[in-house]
Protein backbone atom coordinates (compact mmCIF):
# COMPACT_ATOMS: atom_id res chain seq x y z
CA UNK A 1 0.00 0.00 0.00
CA UNK A 2 2.94 2.30 0.44
CA UNK A 3 3.74 1.50 -3.15
CA UNK A 4 4.83 4.70 -4.82
CA UNK A 5 5.99 4.75 -8.40
CA UNK A 6 7.96 7.28 -10.42
CA UNK A 7 6.34 8.88 -13.44
CA UNK A 8 7.09 11.81 -15.74
CA UNK A 9 4.97 14.93 -15.58
CA UNK A 10 3.58 15.68 -19.04
CA UNK A 11 1.38 18.70 -18.31
CA UNK A 12 -0.06 20.58 -15.34
CA UNK A 13 -3.44 22.23 -14.87
CA UNK A 14 -3.62 24.24 -11.66
CA UNK A 15 -7.29 24.68 -10.77
CA UNK A 16 -6.63 25.79 -7.20
CA UNK A 17 -3.65 25.44 -4.83
CA UNK A 18 -4.93 22.07 -3.59
CA UNK A 19 -6.20 20.98 -6.98
CA UNK A 20 -3.02 21.12 -8.99
CA UNK A 21 -3.60 18.29 -11.44
CA UNK A 22 -1.01 16.79 -13.75
CA UNK A 23 -0.99 14.20 -16.46
CA UNK A 24 1.78 11.82 -15.49
CA UNK A 25 3.26 9.11 -17.67
CA UNK A 26 4.15 5.75 -16.11
CA UNK A 27 5.86 3.67 -18.78
CA UNK A 28 3.23 3.86 -21.49
CA UNK A 29 0.27 4.62 -19.21
CA UNK A 30 -1.04 8.15 -18.63
CA UNK A 31 -2.79 9.03 -15.40
CA UNK A 32 -4.16 12.10 -13.70
CA UNK A 33 -2.21 12.87 -10.52
CA UNK A 34 -2.56 15.60 -7.91
CA UNK A 35 0.78 17.44 -7.69
CA UNK A 36 -0.22 20.06 -5.10
CA UNK A 37 2.47 18.82 -2.69
CA UNK A 38 5.31 19.18 -5.19
CA UNK A 39 4.96 22.80 -6.32
CA UNK A 40 8.51 22.71 -7.70
CA UNK A 41 7.64 19.96 -10.19
CA UNK A 42 7.26 21.01 -13.80
CA UNK A 43 6.57 19.15 -17.04
CA UNK A 44 9.53 16.88 -17.78
CA UNK A 45 10.27 16.24 -14.11
CA UNK A 46 9.79 12.84 -12.50
CA UNK A 47 7.59 12.62 -9.44
CA UNK A 48 6.93 9.80 -7.01
CA UNK A 49 3.22 9.02 -6.97
CA UNK A 50 1.30 7.24 -4.24
CA UNK A 51 -2.49 6.62 -4.46
CA UNK A 52 -2.98 9.38 -7.02
CA UNK A 53 -0.94 12.02 -5.19
CA UNK A 54 2.69 13.01 -5.84
CA UNK A 55 4.65 12.99 -2.57
CA UNK A 56 8.10 13.91 -3.86
CA UNK A 57 9.93 15.19 -6.91
CA UNK A 58 12.78 12.95 -7.95
CA UNK A 59 16.14 14.66 -7.70
CA UNK A 60 18.14 13.76 -10.80
CA UNK A 61 21.52 14.51 -9.23
CA UNK A 62 20.79 12.39 -6.16
CA UNK A 63 19.46 9.62 -8.38
CA UNK A 64 23.05 8.85 -9.42
CA UNK A 65 24.17 8.13 -5.87
CA UNK A 66 23.27 4.45 -6.08
CA UNK A 67 25.56 4.08 -9.10
CA UNK A 68 28.40 6.11 -7.61
CA UNK A 69 28.41 5.04 -3.96
CA UNK A 70 30.51 1.93 -4.47
CA UNK A 71 33.21 3.91 -6.25
CA UNK A 72 33.14 6.50 -3.53
CA UNK A 73 33.60 4.09 -0.69
CA UNK A 74 36.00 2.05 -2.83
CA UNK A 75 38.22 5.10 -3.21
CA UNK A 76 38.03 5.63 0.51
CA UNK A 77 39.68 2.23 0.76
CA UNK A 78 36.89 0.69 2.78
CA UNK A 79 36.08 -2.19 0.51
CA UNK A 80 38.46 -4.49 -1.23
CA UNK A 81 38.13 -3.61 -4.85
CA UNK A 82 36.97 -0.46 -6.57
CA UNK A 83 34.92 -1.36 -9.65
CA UNK A 84 36.16 0.04 -12.99
CA UNK B 1 16.29 7.42 -16.89
CA UNK B 2 13.00 6.04 -15.73
CA UNK B 3 14.11 5.63 -12.13
CA UNK B 4 13.06 2.01 -12.11
CA UNK B 5 14.83 -0.55 -14.30
CA UNK B 6 18.26 1.01 -13.72
CA UNK B 7 17.99 0.02 -10.08
CA UNK B 8 17.23 -3.59 -10.93
CA UNK B 9 20.38 -4.08 -12.96
CA UNK B 10 21.81 -7.45 -12.05
CA UNK B 11 25.49 -6.44 -12.34
CA UNK B 12 24.91 -3.49 -10.00
CA UNK B 13 22.99 -5.67 -7.56
CA UNK B 14 25.83 -8.19 -7.46
CA UNK B 15 28.46 -5.50 -6.95
CA UNK B 16 26.49 -4.32 -3.94
CA UNK B 17 26.19 -7.85 -2.58
CA UNK B 18 29.96 -8.21 -3.05
CA UNK B 19 30.63 -4.96 -1.19
CA UNK B 20 28.45 -6.12 1.69
CA UNK B 21 30.34 -9.40 1.84
CA UNK B 22 33.63 -7.48 1.90
CA UNK B 23 32.37 -5.28 4.72
CA UNK B 24 30.88 -7.60 7.31
CA UNK B 25 33.04 -9.35 9.86
CA UNK B 26 30.27 -10.46 12.24
CA UNK B 27 26.60 -11.45 12.14
CA UNK B 28 24.10 -8.57 12.07
CA UNK B 29 20.33 -8.56 12.36
CA UNK B 30 18.54 -5.81 10.48
CA UNK B 31 14.85 -5.08 10.17
CA UNK B 32 13.17 -3.65 7.09
CA UNK B 33 10.14 -1.90 8.48
CA UNK B 34 8.15 -1.64 5.29
CA UNK B 35 6.15 -4.49 3.79
CA UNK B 36 6.80 -3.12 0.31
CA UNK B 37 10.49 -3.76 0.92
CA UNK B 38 9.74 -7.20 2.34
CA UNK B 39 8.04 -8.11 -0.94
CA UNK B 40 10.95 -6.80 -3.01
CA UNK B 41 13.43 -8.69 -0.80
CA UNK B 42 11.60 -12.00 -1.11
CA UNK B 43 10.65 -11.53 -4.75
CA UNK B 44 14.19 -10.76 -5.94
CA UNK B 45 15.82 -13.14 -3.48
CA UNK B 46 17.84 -10.28 -1.99
CA UNK B 47 18.12 -12.02 1.39
CA UNK B 48 19.80 -14.93 -0.36
CA UNK B 49 22.47 -12.65 -1.82
CA UNK B 50 23.55 -11.58 1.64
CA UNK B 51 26.47 -13.20 3.40
CA UNK B 52 25.81 -15.79 6.06
CA UNK B 53 24.96 -14.08 9.33
CA UNK B 54 23.39 -10.94 7.89
CA UNK B 55 19.72 -11.46 8.52
CA UNK B 56 16.82 -9.34 7.32
CA UNK B 57 13.89 -9.51 9.71
CA UNK B 58 10.53 -8.40 8.35
CA UNK B 59 8.79 -5.62 10.26
CA UNK B 60 5.20 -4.52 10.89
CA UNK B 61 5.09 -2.09 7.95
CA UNK B 62 1.90 -3.35 6.38
CA UNK B 63 -0.97 -0.96 7.09
CA UNK B 64 -3.54 -3.48 5.95
CA UNK B 65 -2.11 -6.11 8.32
CA UNK B 66 -2.25 -3.91 11.41
CA UNK B 67 -5.71 -2.40 10.87
CA UNK B 68 -7.71 -3.56 13.90
CA UNK B 69 -10.33 -6.19 13.29
CA UNK B 70 -12.97 -3.96 14.94
CA UNK B 71 -12.42 -1.35 12.21
CA UNK B 72 -12.91 -3.94 9.51
CA UNK B 73 -16.12 -5.07 11.19
CA UNK B 74 -17.31 -1.47 11.18
CA UNK B 75 -16.61 -1.17 7.46
CA UNK B 76 -18.49 -4.41 6.84
CA UNK B 77 -21.47 -3.22 8.90
CA UNK B 78 -21.61 0.03 6.95
CA UNK B 79 -21.35 -1.73 3.60
CA UNK B 80 -24.44 -3.78 4.50
CA UNK B 81 -26.55 -0.69 5.14
CA UNK B 82 -28.87 0.38 2.34
CA UNK B 83 -27.72 3.64 0.76
CA UNK B 84 -24.12 3.23 1.94
CA UNK B 85 -21.00 2.67 -0.15
CA UNK B 86 -17.63 1.68 1.28
CA UNK B 87 -14.68 2.79 -0.83
CA UNK B 88 -11.38 1.07 -0.14
CA UNK B 89 -7.99 0.22 -1.54
CA UNK B 90 -8.16 -3.23 -3.10
CA UNK B 91 -6.01 -5.11 -0.61
CA UNK B 92 -8.41 -4.46 2.29
CA UNK B 93 -11.14 -6.57 0.70
CA UNK B 94 -9.94 -10.01 1.71
CA UNK B 95 -8.71 -9.13 5.18
CA UNK B 96 -10.73 -11.19 7.65
CA UNK B 97 -13.04 -9.38 10.06
CA UNK B 98 -14.41 -11.27 13.03
CA UNK B 99 -16.95 -13.18 10.91
CA UNK B 100 -16.52 -12.25 7.24
CA UNK B 101 -14.65 -9.87 4.93
CA UNK B 102 -15.51 -7.01 2.58
CA UNK B 103 -15.24 -9.18 -0.51
CA UNK B 104 -17.92 -11.60 0.71
CA UNK B 105 -20.00 -8.69 1.93
CA UNK B 106 -19.92 -7.33 -1.60
CA UNK B 107 -20.85 -10.71 -3.08
CA UNK B 108 -23.91 -10.68 -0.82
CA UNK B 109 -25.01 -7.33 -2.19
CA UNK B 110 -23.09 -4.81 -0.07
CA UNK B 111 -21.80 -1.82 -2.04
CA UNK B 112 -18.02 -2.03 -1.75
CA UNK B 113 -15.99 -0.21 -4.39
CA UNK B 114 -12.26 -0.38 -4.96
CA UNK B 115 -10.67 2.98 -5.57
CA UNK B 116 -7.14 3.78 -6.69
CA UNK B 117 -7.03 7.08 -4.80
CA UNK B 118 -8.98 8.59 -1.88
CA UNK B 119 -9.70 11.49 -4.22
CA UNK B 120 -11.66 9.07 -6.42
CA UNK B 121 -13.93 8.37 -3.46
CA UNK B 122 -14.58 12.11 -3.06
CA UNK B 123 -15.47 12.36 -6.75
CA UNK B 124 -17.85 9.41 -6.45
CA UNK B 125 -19.57 11.09 -3.51
CA UNK B 126 -19.96 14.29 -5.52
CA UNK B 127 -21.52 12.35 -8.40
CA UNK B 128 -24.02 10.40 -6.30
CA UNK B 129 -25.30 12.82 -3.66
CA UNK B 130 -28.07 10.45 -2.54
CA UNK B 131 -25.68 7.82 -1.21
CA UNK B 132 -23.35 7.97 1.81
CA UNK B 133 -19.73 7.32 0.78
CA UNK B 134 -17.35 6.11 3.45
CA UNK B 135 -13.67 5.92 2.55
CA UNK B 136 -11.64 3.36 4.50
CA UNK B 137 -8.66 5.58 5.29
CA UNK B 138 -5.90 3.17 6.27
CA UNK B 139 -2.21 3.74 5.87
CA UNK B 140 1.12 4.92 7.17
CA UNK B 141 2.53 8.43 6.88
CA UNK B 142 2.96 7.88 3.14
CA UNK B 143 -0.80 7.78 2.62
CA UNK B 144 -1.74 10.47 5.14
CA UNK B 145 -1.28 13.40 2.70
CA UNK B 146 -3.65 11.82 0.16
CA UNK B 147 -6.20 11.01 2.85
CA UNK B 148 -5.95 14.49 4.36
CA UNK B 149 -6.33 15.97 0.89
CA UNK B 150 -9.51 13.93 0.35
CA UNK B 151 -11.06 15.17 3.61
CA UNK B 152 -10.02 18.75 2.90
CA UNK B 153 -11.39 18.56 -0.66
CA UNK B 154 -14.71 17.16 0.58
CA UNK B 155 -14.87 20.00 3.13
CA UNK B 156 -14.06 22.64 0.52
CA UNK B 157 -16.76 21.25 -1.77
CA UNK B 158 -19.26 21.12 1.08
CA UNK B 159 -19.98 17.41 0.60
CA UNK B 160 -22.31 16.09 3.29
CA UNK B 161 -22.27 12.49 2.03
CA UNK B 162 -18.53 11.78 2.41
CA UNK B 163 -16.87 10.46 5.56
CA UNK B 164 -13.75 8.50 6.41
CA UNK B 165 -13.18 5.47 8.60
CA UNK B 166 -9.68 6.18 9.88
CA UNK B 167 -7.11 3.52 10.77
CA UNK B 168 -3.87 5.45 10.43
CA UNK B 169 -0.61 4.23 11.92
CA UNK B 170 2.75 5.93 12.45
CA UNK B 171 6.09 4.20 12.04
CA UNK B 172 8.41 5.75 14.68
CA UNK B 173 6.31 4.65 17.70
CA UNK B 174 6.29 1.10 16.30
CA UNK B 175 10.08 1.15 15.95
CA UNK B 176 10.29 2.40 19.50
CA UNK B 177 8.04 -0.43 20.71
CA UNK B 178 10.22 -2.99 18.90
CA UNK B 179 13.51 -1.57 20.19
CA UNK B 180 12.12 -1.19 23.69
CA UNK B 181 10.96 -4.81 23.94
CA UNK B 182 13.11 -6.87 26.34
CA UNK B 183 13.61 -9.61 23.74
CA UNK B 184 14.61 -7.22 20.95
CA UNK B 185 17.37 -8.51 18.69
CA UNK B 186 17.28 -5.88 15.93
CA UNK B 187 20.60 -4.06 15.55
CA UNK B 188 19.85 -1.81 12.58
CA UNK B 189 16.84 -0.54 10.66
CA UNK B 190 16.11 0.05 7.02
CA UNK B 191 13.63 2.90 7.38
CA UNK B 192 10.84 3.11 4.81
CA UNK B 193 11.75 5.51 2.02
CA UNK B 194 8.23 6.47 1.06
CA UNK B 195 7.24 7.20 4.64
CA UNK B 196 10.32 9.40 5.03
CA UNK B 197 9.61 11.18 1.73
CA UNK B 198 6.65 12.65 3.58
CA UNK B 199 7.93 12.93 7.17
CA UNK B 200 11.62 13.61 6.73
CA UNK B 201 14.26 12.14 9.00
CA UNK B 202 14.07 13.99 12.32
CA UNK B 203 12.30 11.16 14.17
CA UNK B 204 14.85 8.69 12.88
CA UNK B 205 17.75 10.83 14.03
CA UNK B 206 16.21 10.86 17.48
CA UNK B 207 15.64 7.10 17.49
CA UNK B 208 19.14 6.34 16.20
CA UNK B 209 20.70 8.31 19.04
CA UNK B 210 18.26 7.22 21.73
CA UNK B 211 18.63 3.49 21.04
CA UNK B 212 22.12 3.60 19.50
CA UNK B 213 20.88 1.81 16.39
CA UNK B 214 21.59 2.87 12.78
CA UNK B 215 18.51 3.96 10.81
CA UNK B 216 19.06 3.96 7.06
CA UNK B 217 16.33 5.44 4.87
CA UNK B 218 16.04 2.96 2.03
CA UNK B 219 14.30 2.69 -1.33
CA UNK B 220 12.43 -0.19 -2.89
CA UNK B 221 14.32 -1.46 -5.92
CA UNK B 222 16.88 -4.25 -5.48
CA UNK B 223 19.96 -2.02 -5.75
CA UNK B 224 18.34 0.51 -3.41
CA UNK B 225 17.72 -2.13 -0.76
CA UNK B 226 21.26 -3.48 -0.96
CA UNK B 227 22.57 0.09 -0.81
CA UNK B 228 20.57 0.48 2.43
CA UNK B 229 21.93 -2.79 3.83
CA UNK B 230 25.50 -1.82 2.92
CA UNK B 231 25.16 1.61 4.55
CA UNK B 232 23.67 -0.03 7.63
CA UNK B 233 26.35 -2.71 8.07
CA UNK B 234 29.09 -0.15 7.42
CA UNK B 235 27.72 1.85 10.34
CA UNK B 236 27.43 -1.24 12.53
CA UNK B 237 30.97 -2.39 11.74
CA UNK B 238 32.27 1.09 12.53
CA UNK B 239 30.24 1.33 15.75
CA UNK B 240 28.15 4.23 14.47
CA UNK B 241 24.44 4.81 15.06
CA UNK B 242 23.18 7.55 12.77
CA UNK B 243 20.18 8.30 10.63
CA UNK B 244 21.43 8.07 7.05
CA UNK B 245 19.68 8.71 3.76
CA UNK B 246 20.24 6.02 1.12
CA UNK B 247 17.22 7.15 -0.91
CA UNK B 248 18.08 10.79 -1.45
CA UNK B 249 16.54 10.94 -4.90
CA UNK B 250 13.12 10.88 -3.24
CA UNK B 251 13.70 11.84 0.40
CA UNK B 252 14.69 15.30 1.69
CA UNK B 253 15.82 15.37 5.28
CA UNK B 254 12.96 17.69 6.24
CA UNK B 255 10.38 15.70 4.26
CA UNK B 256 7.53 17.27 2.34
CA UNK B 257 6.55 20.36 4.31
CA UNK B 258 3.49 21.16 2.25
CA UNK B 259 2.09 17.67 2.65
CA UNK B 260 2.83 17.64 6.39
CA UNK B 261 1.12 21.00 6.88
CA UNK B 262 -2.09 19.67 5.38
CA UNK B 263 -1.84 16.38 7.31
CA UNK B 264 -1.34 18.26 10.57
CA UNK B 265 -4.28 20.52 9.78
CA UNK B 266 -6.66 17.60 9.27
CA UNK B 267 -5.34 14.92 11.65
CA UNK B 268 -3.93 14.85 15.16
CA UNK B 269 -1.79 12.19 16.79
CA UNK B 270 -3.66 9.69 18.98
CA UNK B 271 -3.16 6.32 20.64
CA UNK B 272 -3.81 3.56 18.14
CA UNK B 273 -4.56 -0.15 18.33
CA UNK B 274 -2.46 -2.29 15.97
CA UNK B 275 -3.94 -5.61 15.02
CA UNK B 276 -2.03 -8.32 16.82
CA UNK B 277 0.21 -5.85 18.64
CA UNK B 278 -2.26 -4.02 20.87
CA UNK B 279 -2.45 -0.31 21.60
CA UNK B 280 0.74 1.67 21.01
CA UNK B 281 0.69 5.17 22.54
CA UNK B 282 0.62 8.09 20.11
CA UNK B 283 1.01 5.77 17.12
CA UNK B 284 -1.89 6.85 14.94
CA UNK B 285 -3.97 9.69 13.61
CA UNK B 286 -7.54 10.73 14.25
CA UNK B 287 -9.44 13.58 12.64
CA UNK B 288 -9.12 16.94 14.34
CA UNK B 289 -12.18 18.37 16.05
CA UNK B 290 -12.73 20.85 13.22
CA UNK B 291 -13.13 17.91 10.78
CA UNK B 292 -15.25 15.73 13.10
CA UNK B 293 -18.22 15.76 10.74
CA UNK B 294 -16.13 13.67 8.33
CA UNK B 295 -15.55 10.97 10.94
CA UNK B 296 -17.74 7.98 10.02
CA UNK B 297 -17.60 6.50 13.54
CA UNK B 298 -19.01 9.73 14.93
CA UNK B 299 -21.55 10.51 12.25
CA UNK B 300 -23.01 7.01 12.24
CA UNK B 301 -22.54 6.30 15.95
CA UNK B 302 -20.34 3.23 15.41
CA UNK B 303 -19.28 1.27 18.47
CA UNK B 304 -15.66 0.20 18.75
CA UNK B 305 -15.09 -3.41 19.64
CA UNK B 306 -11.42 -3.97 20.31
CA UNK B 307 -11.69 -7.68 21.10
CA UNK B 308 -9.95 -10.02 18.70
CA UNK B 309 -11.32 -13.56 18.61
CA UNK B 310 -8.82 -16.30 19.31
CA UNK B 311 -7.21 -17.62 16.15
CA UNK B 312 -4.36 -19.90 15.23
CA UNK B 313 -2.91 -17.02 13.19
CA UNK B 314 0.53 -16.02 14.49
CA UNK B 315 0.53 -12.64 12.76
CA UNK B 316 1.54 -10.84 15.95
CA UNK B 317 4.84 -12.76 16.01
CA UNK B 318 5.35 -12.32 12.27
CA UNK B 319 4.71 -8.58 12.51
CA UNK B 320 7.22 -8.17 15.33
CA UNK B 321 9.84 -10.08 13.42
CA UNK B 322 9.87 -12.97 15.92
CA UNK B 323 8.67 -15.61 13.44
CA UNK B 324 9.35 -16.11 9.75
CA UNK B 325 6.08 -16.65 7.88
CA UNK B 326 6.97 -20.11 6.67
CA UNK B 327 7.51 -21.21 10.26
CA UNK B 328 3.80 -20.66 11.01
CA UNK B 329 2.14 -24.11 11.18
CA UNK B 330 -0.85 -22.90 9.13
CA UNK B 331 1.31 -21.38 6.37
CA UNK B 332 0.42 -22.69 2.93
CA UNK B 333 -1.95 -25.34 4.29
CA UNK B 334 -4.82 -23.92 6.29
CA UNK B 335 -3.75 -20.37 5.41
CA UNK B 336 -3.38 -19.33 1.75
CA UNK B 337 -4.11 -16.08 -0.13
CA UNK B 338 -7.44 -17.56 -1.28
CA UNK B 339 -8.41 -18.58 2.25
CA UNK B 340 -6.38 -16.40 4.58
CA UNK B 341 -6.45 -16.82 8.33
CA UNK B 342 -4.68 -13.53 8.86
CA UNK B 343 -4.07 -10.24 7.15
CA UNK B 344 -0.35 -10.80 6.38
CA UNK B 345 -1.43 -13.54 3.94
CA UNK B 346 -3.67 -11.13 2.05
CA UNK B 347 -2.00 -7.82 1.64
CA UNK B 348 0.39 -6.88 -1.13
CA UNK B 349 2.73 -5.94 1.67
CA UNK B 350 2.10 -8.81 4.03
CA UNK B 351 5.13 -10.97 4.78
CA UNK B 352 3.15 -14.24 4.63
CA UNK B 353 1.82 -13.35 1.17
CA UNK B 354 5.35 -12.53 0.01
CA UNK B 355 6.66 -15.92 1.13
CA UNK B 356 3.68 -17.73 -0.36
CA UNK B 357 4.00 -15.98 -3.68
CA UNK B 358 7.74 -15.94 -4.23
CA UNK B 359 9.32 -18.75 -2.21
CA UNK B 360 9.22 -22.09 -4.01
CA UNK B 361 7.32 -24.57 -1.85
CA UNK B 362 10.22 -27.03 -1.78
CA UNK B 363 12.25 -24.54 0.20
CA UNK B 364 9.79 -24.34 3.05
CA UNK B 365 11.55 -25.95 5.97
CA UNK B 366 9.66 -28.59 7.88
CA UNK B 367 9.53 -27.35 11.44
S1 LIG C 1 0.68 -17.85 7.61
FE1 LIG C 1 -1.48 -17.22 7.87
S2 LIG C 1 -2.03 -17.97 9.91
FE2 LIG C 1 0.22 -17.97 9.82
S3 LIG C 1 0.82 -15.94 10.60
FE3 LIG C 1 0.66 -15.73 8.37
S4 LIG C 1 -1.42 -14.98 8.04
FE4 LIG C 1 -1.40 -15.83 10.15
Amino acid sequence: MCLAIPGRVESIDERSPLERMAIVKFGTVLREVNVAFVPEAEPGDYVLVHVGVAISRIDEEEAKTVFEYLEQIGEAGDIGEAPP
Amino acid sequence: MRYLDEYRDSALVHRYAEAIRATVTRPWTLMEICGGQTHAIVRYGIDQLLPEGVELVHGPGCPVCVTPMGRIDQAIDLARKPGFTICSFGDMLRVPGSSTDLLRTRALGGDVRIVYSPLDAVNLAAKEPDRQFVFFAVGFETTAPANALAVRTAADRGLSNFTVLVAHVLVPPAIEAILGAPDNRIQGFLAAGHVCAVTGMADYERLAHQFRVPMVVTGFEPADILFGVLACVRQLEAGHAEAENAYARAVRSDGNRRALDLVEGVFEVADQAWRGLGVIPKSGYRLRHSYREFDATRRFGLETDSREPASECLAADVLRGMLKPDACPAFGSRCTPENPLGAPMVSNEGACAAYYRYRPMVEIPVQ
